[in-house]
């Protein structure tokens, strides 16, 4: 057992946090998200330099050998900015379907690109119908001639606008909600047929309704088996939720200590507010939710490379309490701030939205809830 | 990092085990509950500790610790738990031990680590008094030089278990004219059999009788029986405060009692199906057992902490705070799973003392009792309100 994080770790969290903070305060972010664009490229092709987008690939593969401490570690402090980069679509999903399921050739040609900062992915898998189950999909993929053919509509596709590719699941076979008859394909998102229709999310991101209408892709765009992909899904999400849980972390950490701050700063009845211990008490709760998500968060991380049983338990139960600690910290950051934190003018209100968010992405308290309970019986 | 055991951590998980297995008094075999035990019970697993030399773990290898390292330790907990011993209790091992090798001078450590490490000397704790709850400082309980000693009067309560101890360590004001409260304090070490004290029991809501009052009128200690510097005993207080709230987390007991909560559902029934298959109360078990998890982890990363030479700091607060809660939840929940068989009262049959059938399960017997008497924990050893206080003090800065 073991808690300690390596140099490399330290040094990668020291030169990211050095970058979120002189670069993407929260004047710059407010700047950054009402843009046309509504994200940086110059701080994607910086984070290609500094390595970060190529950390969790192995050496072969053109990466530096790391895995999911290394974007826990990442995360956190993505999480501290509110970073809104797409780091997760590109390199945690897109990334660990090549990792785990993709061909040589596969690596080849997307990985390299992911690593430079080329290529940008989104994880098209959720639809309007099928709530937070993976497997209720009504997108198919139908073989015909040498090609599969793509119609459906996914959901609420972070980071899509952004993005190059995207790694869509689809039904091959069986019915709408079967474990069976999934499969996984890449697909460029200029193909023809694809359409989208762009927007601005709550907190701060950018996202799309992805369309596929008659969508053809080459069958080397298949990743993994046809028809046996849900295990693959289900992995490269817990990573997901695994390192969205630092970044929930690292959100949580910075809101709670602006709270603390602003409680310091500010006078009421001729004293900081601060002094009454009616507030002193809820701040030590916040903190309290804070460290234990910290540690729900370490649990998951260490936990995806066991036994799928043991990784969904420990990744559904740390869901549950990061995402109960997320909202809990961020009501409670609102509600001390004041009518300040009402305001769009101060930051803790941005933290407040992205942790709201941050439970219905890839299942919220109830899915995973339900998802452990199942797992104990 | 990672969370694994290594190959000589499980070997270590083995030889624990085996030696518990071997040496264990099967009759006490999850006797978690003081109400049946006798004092013979309520120390047997520490006498067999200490002639191991196993009875305190977490002291230093000078004064007879294992030097287990915290991975080692925490396996201690859980095969212990596994088996449900009844752990030495924590008044001598866990309180005064700690502050007399750490502040006492010789004389006191050759005197008293043997008889706490072995078992055989019984301590209790006197500190908090009927006007001194949270506000200890605020102790009246005084002690007066007078030659070769110091004449204790007052009176001390809930002081846990004191029918049966030998010695106590009693928090007594030395210095009525201090500046401040905290200042007039020493830490005395008292022999329970010296004339002028008088230990009274106290019913608790349980039905049970585990604390008392204890009243010291004229008690004549030898000025020896001092730890440490006169008027510093706040100082000691609060190390012995901070050393019981580290282990007071009990994870491994809990995860243990989540597991007895899961059977004990698994065998009432609802609607016609186990109560555990009742989605409700499924949710409710997999609710504490996210927390539990987390607090597994907090006190984990704690521990790591600490052998990083930190020592036993404000984060303790948090693992009292939490593990006192998940403890209530889980009485909670086990009195909730028993439905209406909590209700009886465990012995009030009429002609109780007979081989009288027990009325409902055998595990329904004490969910009530005990889930009353859990209610202490957030209370004792500083009430989480107070450990909110450390935690604003110490971590927030305010």
């Amino acid at each position: 057992m073991d808690f300690n994080f390596t140099e490399e770790q330290d040094m990668v969290r020291d030169g990211l946090s050095r970058m979120v903070r002189e670069q993407y305060g929260a004047e710059e972010r407010r700047q950054l998200i009402a843009s046309e664009a509504g994200w940086s490229t110059a701080v994607w092709g910086q984070l290609a330099e500094l390595g970060i987008l190529g950390m969790s690939f192995s050496e072969e593969d053109g990466g530096f050998g790391g895995g999911a401490i290394d974007s826990m570690v990442v995360m956190e402090e993505f999480g501290k900015g509110l970073v809104v980069e797409p780091f997760v679509p590109t390199v945690v999903c897109a990334g660990g379907f090549l990792k785990h399921a993709g061909t040589a050739a596969q690596k080849e040609e997307h990985i390299g690109g992911i690593v430079s900062g080329e290529r940008v992915f989104a994880f098209a898998y959720a639809e309007p119908r099928g709530r937070y189950d993976l497997a209720n999909l009504e997108t198919t993929a139908k073989k015909e001639g040498g090609d599969y053919v793509l119609n459906g509509h996914k959901a609420v596709v972070i980071g899509a606008p952004w993005a190059s590719h995207l790694i869509v699941t689809a039904r091959t076979g069986g019915e709408r909600t079967d474990a069976n008859g999934i499969s996984v394909f890449v697909v460029d998102k200029s193909a023809e047929g694809v359409v989208t229709r762009d927007y601005a999310t709550v907190d701060g991101r950018r996202a799309s309704e992805v369309y596929f209408e008659n969508v053809r892709v080459p069958v080397d765009a298949l990743i993994g088996e046809e028809g046996n992909a849900l295990p693959l899904i289900e992995r490269v999400t817990d990573e997901a939720i695994a390192a969205q849980c630092a970044e929930a972390c690292g959100a949580m950490k910075v809101a709670h200590a602006m709270t603390l701050d602003y409680a310091k700063q500010r006078k009421q009845f001729g004293v900081p507010i601060a002094s009454f211990q009616v507030l002193q008490h809820r701040m030590v709760d916040m903190y309290t939710e804070y460290e234990c998500s910290v540690s729900m968060t370490y649990l998951a991380t260490l936990r995806l490379e066991n036994e799928e049983r043991e990784r969904k338990q420990a990744v559904s139960a740390a869901k549950v309490r990061v995402a109960q600690a997320a909202h809990h910290i961020g009501q409670e950051a609102i509600q001390i701030h004041g009518g300040n934190g009402m305001t769009d003018e101060y930051a803790i209100g941005h933290y407040f939205k992205r942790l709201t968010i941050f439970d219905s992405e890839f299942g919220n308290i109830d899915h995973h809830m339900k998802r452990h309970i199942a797992l104990a019986s | 990092m990672n969370l694994e055991f290594t190959p000589e951590e499980n070997a270590f998980r083995e030889e624990v085990r085996a030696f518990i297995e071997a040496n264990h008094p099967k009759h006490l075999e999850g006797m978690g509950n003081r109400e049946d035990m006798s004092p013979e019970d309520m120390t047997a697993w520490h006498k067999i500790l200490g002639k191991k030399g196993w009875a305190a773990p977490a002291w230093p290898t000078e004064y007879g610790g294992t030097g287990w390292d915290s991975t080692q330790r925490y396996i201690w907990s859980e095969e212990n738990a596994r088996v449900g011993t009844f752990m030495p209790l924590p008044f001598g091992v866990s309180m005064v031990g700690p502050v007399i090798y750490s502040f006492g001078n010789e004389e006191q450590k050759k005197q008293h680590l043997p008889g706490i490490l072995s078992g055989d000397v019984w301590w209790c704790q006197g500190y908090s008094e009927p006007g001194a709850g949270s506000d200890l400082a605020s102790l009246k309980t005084t002690a007066v030089r007078d030659g070769d000693h110091y004449v204790i009067n007052g009176q001390k309560t809930w002081t846990t278990l004191a029918q049966y101890a030998d010695w106590g360590f009693f928090l007594c004001r030395t210095d009525p004219d201090a500046a401040k409260p905290q200042e007039g304090i020493s830490f005395i070490l008292v022999d329970m059999k010296t004339p002028g004290i008088e230990v009274k029991p106290i019913k608790l809501i349980d039905g049970g009788y585990e604390v008392n009052e204890t009243w010291l009128t004229d008690v004549r200690v030898p000025v020896e029986n001092l730890v440490g510097v006169e008027n510093m005993g706040w100082t000691y207080a609060k190390f012995l405060l901070a050393h019981e709230r580290s282990g007071i987390a009990g994870v491994a007991r809990s995860k243990r009692g989540v597991e007895k909560l899961r059977e004990i559902a698994a065998n009432e029934t609802m609607d016609g199906a186990p109560l555990m298959a009742d989605f409700d109360f499924a949710r409710k078990v997999s609710q504490l057992e996210i927390d539990l998890a987390a607090l597994e982890i907090t006190e984990l990363r704690t521990l790591a902490g600490e052998q990083a030479g930190k020592g036993p700091g404000p984060e303790s607060s948090i693992l009292k705070i939490k593990g006192t809660e998940i403890q209530q939840r889980l009485t909670e929940l086990t009195l909730e799973a028993v439905g209406s068989y909590g209700t009886p009262m465990y012995g009030s049959i009429a002609d109780a003392g007979s081989n009288e059938y027990p009325i409902g399960p055998d595990y329904a017997q004490h969910s009530a009792a005990t889930y009353f008497n859990m209610r202490k924990t957030s209370i004792y050893g500083g009430s989480n309100e107070i450990q909110r206080n450390i935690i604003t003090k110490m971590i927030l800065g305010l």
